[in-house]
């Protein structure tokens, strides 16, 4: 997971809220929670040209916050948020 | 990340909605008997297009993902393409709920042409004979042809969206089936007394036989059936709760805009006591949301009353605020259809239950009579 780089499905949208952040994807009307305002920092950072590794160091998680954040990340992957950039841009 | 749970960030409220429903009009060509709204007759007051269309640039603003859209019946209003159009190109998704009455072939190509649409189409029986009595003569051929004419124009998958009563619990296999034919979602809810609810309720619940029936069914279909989370009360039946949030979200992640833009916090609580301001007001929906009275009382830690010695307390969370209120129970304690039993006896001493504020039936007798 660490060297994948990854980026924002286009039909996200993140607001941020009080705890974190809600993503929402427009497509398939999924909603998550980003529930610490890092992660929202490391999903913004997803761009399609760093690596999550990179994503993390950007919003200064700590490596004993890391696997929480994999985790979030996952479940982000698991529902189309974020992919892998797509070849042709 | 060691953190409070998501229900207690949650119950301290959130900058915008995240459940928005907004009825477009008390208008409607039926008189259900559960109807939340008591909706029949058009207010004189109801908000004007220009209106309208101020009130979805405020949430474009506000980043709210998606509305909710009801009444009534919304497809009677002159503007409904217009509000869904403006409300689409500001990247506001819409779901919206209908009996089906003004979806024609014509009107099913053109939702089918929207993108970020979902409709739902309510029926309460698998066939007249269990639908009618609680939606009116006609309803159920009137939505049946309104699924035929979205599946015609390939709409793709809509909602059909049942609230699940006394009558209807043992269909609950057949409208999964009649879904699935359609290549349809299946959408259950819980009935509440609001709106004529009140009067039928009593009548309509599902027996506490039935509530086991139902956790059981909706466990065993999970996430494939949507409920929209109204159906936590039962999560004190067992262990395993069921998918989505488990908490009254009500001026916390929910709310309601009714027809004339008076805002409540959620759709089954039309009444003063819940009413939280205007749209209509100087500060717009974003300073009701953000700042009512009423919506702040509701973001403070509240009193688990009498259900504080429940062990389920965790899992059912005292169950449905607007539930207890219109039957006249404290909102500090058990829900009507406590699945412990402690909902009968309070509800044999409970006072008269509060009448909605807010009151569109036409004047004609309703009858709840069975065939
Ligand atoms: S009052 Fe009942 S219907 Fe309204 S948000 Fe709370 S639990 Fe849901
Ligand atoms: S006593 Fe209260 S918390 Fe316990 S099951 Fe009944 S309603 Fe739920």
């Amino acid at each position: 997971m660490l060297d994948r780089v990854l980026t924002r499905h286009p039909q996200v949208a993140l607001r941020p809220e009080p705890f974190g952040a809600l993503a929402y994807h427009y497509d398939n009307r999924k909603l998550i929670f980003l529930r610490h305002p890092d992660l929202l920092t490391v999903v913004q950072s997803l761009d399609g040209r760093r690596t999550v590794a990179e994503a993390l160091d950007v919003a200064g998680v700590a490596s004993s916050r890391r696997p929480s954040f994999l985790a979030a990340l996952q479940s982000l992957l698991d529902s189309e948020m974020l992919g892998e950039p797509a070849l042709t841009r | 990340m060691n953190q409070p749970s998501l229900v207690d960030d949650l119950k301290s409220g959130l900058d915008a909605p995240i459940c928005l429903t907004w009825e477009l009009t008390y208008a409607c060509n039926l008189q259900c008997v559960h109807c939340l709204s008591s909706s029949g007759r058009r207010d004189p007051d109801e908000l004007t297009s220009a209106e309208a269309f101020g009130v979805l640039d405020e949430l474009a603003s506000m980043q709210v993902f998606y509305v909710n859209i009801g009444g009534g019946e919304p497809m009677i209003r002159k503007d409904f393409f217009d509000i869904v159009d403006h409300a689409v190109e500001r990247g506001i998704g819409v779901k919206f709920s209908t009996n089906g009455a003004y979806l024609t072939p014509e009107r099913a190509q053109r939702l089918a042409a929207t993108p970020y649409l979902d409709v739902q189409i309510s029926l309460d029986g698998l066939d007249a004979a269990t639908n009618d009595p609680v939606r009116g003569k006609g309803s159920y051929e009137i939505a049946r042809r309104a699924m035929d004419n979205l599946a015609d124009a390939g709409f793709g998958p809509f909602k059909i969206s049942i609230v699940v009563t006394r009558h209807n619990v043992g269909q609950l296999d057949g409208f999964k089936a009649l879904a699935d034919r359609y290549g349809a979602t299946l959408r259950v809810t819980r009935l509440r007394p609001s709106g004529r609810g009140a009067d039928s309720w009593h009548e309509l619940h599902p027996t506490s036989v039935q509530q086991r029936e139902i956790y059981r069914w909706l466990l065993e279909h999970g996430a494939d059936v949507l409920t929209g989370d109204s159906f936590f009360h039962l999560n004190a039946l067992g262990e395993q709760p069921l998918p989505g949030l488990n908490m009254c979200g009500a001026g916390r992640v929910v709310c309601l805009i009714d027809p004339i833009g008076d805002v409540y916090a959620c759709p089954f609580v039309i009444h003063d006591e819940f009413k939280a301001g205007s749209v209509r007001d100087a500060g717009g929906f974003s300073g009701v949301w953000r700042n009512s009275h009423t919506f702040r009382e509701l973001r403070r830690p509240q009193s688990a009353g009498a259900c504080a010695s429940c062990g389920q307390f965790d899992a059912c969370q005292g169950g449905c605020m607007a539930a207890k209120y219109f039957t006249g129970l404290p909102l500090d304690g058990p829900d009507p259809e406590c699945v412990n039993g402690h909902g009968e006896p309070a509800l044999k001493v409970a006072g008269p239950h509060p009448i909605m504020a807010v009151d569109h039936s036409r004047a004609v007798p309703i009858l709840l009579s069975r065939r």
